[in-house]
């Protein structure tokens, strides 16, 4: 019987909104488009910030990363074709100092050189980067062998002529056959292929190499076959450059030590160099800015979706004033046939929620349609959260009560007299 | 054993009963001391020049009001110690309202209207729907309970007033000039209705500024200025 009655009542508030379909869409239209609003920007920003997160997340939140950069060139010695001012960057020595400083709070460390260089592979020519580096190298990186193995220690201590091909070299190379046991060349150098690696596919990599596509040799085998120098050919002109290391990583034994570590870097660093040519990156400190811009962002969000839904509040408060006042004879009579105060409020009640409601699955719709339509159209990140439509609908029916309850309890409160005479 | 001659058994008794309202620094007495019982299954119809307190005596014996002072007893049960609460359920229970502008309500059909006082009651069922029914009937409104209140005439939502007001099996139906925004013709149909009424024993009490209307009554309560100026007793 009380489920009955309860169905009587909705159905009773869908009548008299029917009776106003225009008044009552309108009504219904402010609480969709905050509600729209809410779900969209929240799809759009929880995407775009997780987008960032996973980025970041990639990097490795215990890494600390430092690369060379070419500074940038001095006006006064422009004028002179300057040696020095090609001289740049990550230096053994800077290497060496790290991991005398830091010690025991470092977990793994490698450097990386690149050499590009023109390879032989058989009969073809390849330009890829000749990457030195440390055996450590492929735990650091999360990279996986596909075949034979990885760069060991020996290789290091021996100079060996040996190298592992990246995941998109091996099997441009090689498409058919096993390159274990190949020989490349390169600058008059002869090295084994000892392993493949299996293809990251994603975009990362050093200095603007995917790491698909490098091809890596023993550090110590890297210094001695090619130096430091590099040069650079492009167009008629020739670029001469020397940089002893292009990048350090450093991944420091937790989270906990990562700002402390970073810091000691940046000191050490900062008095071995005189120029800025080196650039430091901390993917946990980028992570907590990213979420800190997440939580600033969201706030706004809310602020946004507070002010958009208590608007449509008001415009149902409002209505639903109106609708009390029209309908004064009604309540009158009602209260004359028995309705108590609590039955009046509950009618007026659901009619407001039920507004309100309609535009809480109406603006989670077209919300989520559009949405899916920045995905599409705009290629934009989009995540809905599965707690996200919930809470607008929620938040839709809130609004609907805190809108819904003074109308309502000015219609009880009314002198059944009064309204039985109210034209 | 000698069957005790008892009185007519009274559904309400009114006793003393003041409504006062505060204008300012006048005071506008709409009713100033009234006694009054009504006797079950009677007739009553209350005149009396505009103002003299009609409307406002028959809303404190709906329970719509509550006296100024004096005490107005339902079934021998005083009413001026309830709640708001309770007096909605008393009103629900047992008054039968019939409007001079019918006020039905009008998102609704018929057959809903008539519902509405059991709605209140949790009484709405198969029961409730052919009970509806039945008073559609017995008010000669068959074949109507779909329609809206716009689609009928004024007599003929008059009636519908009526068979709403019987829903509840009421102690007494209250009507306050009840005829007063139809034709004659019509006018005289709705009293024959309510004399029928009568006659099988539903208690009616009626405001009219229509002598013609007292003279269907028992008994009319002449009201002026609040008080009770004289009743006047029609031998059946
Ligand atoms: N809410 C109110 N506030 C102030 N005075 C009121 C109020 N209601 C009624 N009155 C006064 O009480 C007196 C009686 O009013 P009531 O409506 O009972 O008269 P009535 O006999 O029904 O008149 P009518 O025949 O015109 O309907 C009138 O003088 C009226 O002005
Ligand atoms: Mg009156």
């Amino acid at each position: 019987m009380m489920w009955r009655g309860g169905a009587q009542v909705v159905s009773l508030g869908f009548k008299s909104l029917m009776l106003h379909k225009l008044r009552s869409a309108l009504t219904t239209l402010g609480i969709l488009i905050g509600v729209a609003a809410v779900v969209a920007m929240l799809a759009i920003g929880e995407g775009a910030s997780q987008a960032a997160q996973e980025q970041i997340k990639r990097l490795g939140s215990t890494n600390i990363l430092i690369q060379s950069i070419k500074p940038p060139v001095n006006e006064q010695s422009s004028g002179q074709s300057s040696w020095s001012a090609n001289i740049y960057g990550l230096t053994y020595q800077d290497a060496r100092r790290i991991r005398a400083t830091l010690g025991p709070h470092i977990e793994l460390m490698v450097e990386v050189r690149l050499n590009d260089k023109e390879i032989r592979v058989a009969d073809q020519w390849l330009q890829s980067a000749m990457l030195g580096t440390a055996p450590d190298y492929l735990d650091v990186m999360g990279l996986k062998v596909a075949r034979g193995r990885w760069l060991s220690d020996t290789d290091n201590r021996t100079l060996a002529n040996v190298c592992v091909l990246g995941g998109n070299v091996a099997s441009r190379v090689f498409p058919m056959s096993d390159p274990i046991g190949s020989v490349l060349k390169a600058s008059g150098n002869r090295f084994v292929v000892v392993g493949e690696l299996e293809p990251l596919g994603r975009q990362s990599g050093h200095v603007g190499r995917s790491i698909d596509e490098c091809v890596f040799v023993p550090m110590s085998t890297s210094r001695r076959r090619f130096g430091e120098i590099n040069i650079k050919e492009s167009g008629g002109s020739r670029e001469i450059e020397s940089v002893e290391l292009h990048e350090i990583k450093v991944k420091v034994d937790t989270e906990d030590n990562v700002a402390h570590a970073s810091e000691v870097i940046k000191n050490l660093l900062q008095r071995s160099h005189k120029q800025q040519d080196y650039s430091m990156t901390v993917p946990l400190e980028l992570l907590r800015q990213a979420r800190e811009s997440k939580r600033r962002f969201q706030l706004l969000l809310f602020s946004i979706a507070l002010i958009s839904l208590i608007v449509g509040g008001i415009g149902i408060m409002n209505v639903m004033l109106a609708t009390v006042t029209e309908r004064t004879r009604e309540i009158g009579i009602r209260r004359a046939l028995g309705a108590r105060k609590r039955n009046i409020i509950d009618q007026f009640l659901v009619e407001t929620v039920v507004l309100a409601g309609a535009g809480g699955v109406l603006g989670l719709i077209v919300g989520l349609l559009f949405s899916w339509a920045a995905h599409l159209f705009w290629d934009a990140d989009v995540y809905v959260r599965p707690r996200d439509p919930v809470m607008a609908f929620a938040i839709s029916g809130l609004v609907g009560i805190f809108a819904g309850v003074y109308p309502a309890w000015r219609a009880a409160n009314m002198d059944p007299v009064e309204a039985l005479r109210h034209e | 054993m000698t069957q005790p001659p008892e009185p007519a058994p009274c559904v309400a008794e009114l006793s003393d009963v003041r409504r006062h309202y505060q204008m300012g620094t006048e005071v506008v007495r709409a009713l100033d001391g009234i006694d009054l019982s009504i006797r079950r299954g009677e007739y009553l119809a209350i005149m009396g020049r505009s103002g003299s307190g009609k409307s406002t005596l028959l809303n404190i014996l709906g329970l719509l009001d509550r006296p100024t002072s004096g005490e107005y007893s339902l079934e021998g049960k005083p009413v001026s110690t309830l709640s708001d609460k309770q007096l909605s359920e008393v009103r629900g229970r047992n008054i039968g309202f019939i409007f001079q502008s019918f006020n039905l309500i009008p998102q609704l059909t018929v057959l809903e209207n008539l519902e509405v006082p059991l709605f209140y009651q949790n009484a709405i069922g198969p029961e409730s729907r052919r009970k509806a029914e039945e008073l559609a009937v017995r008010v000669g409104l068959s074949g109507r309970l779909k329609h809206r209140p716009t689609e009928l005439s004024g007599g003929q939502q008059q009636r519908v007033a009526i068979a709403r007001a019987l829903m509840n099996d009421p102690l007494y139906l209250l009507a306050d000039e009840a005829t007063g925004n139809l034709d004659s013709n019509t006018e005289a149909e709705i009293l024959t209705l309510l004399d029928e009424l009568h006659a099988e024993g539903i208690t009616i009490i009626m405001v009219t500024h229509n002598p013609a209307m007292g003279d269907r009554a028992e008994r009319v309560v002449w009201l002026a200025d609040g008080r009770i100026h004289h009743i006047e007793e029609h031998a059946r």
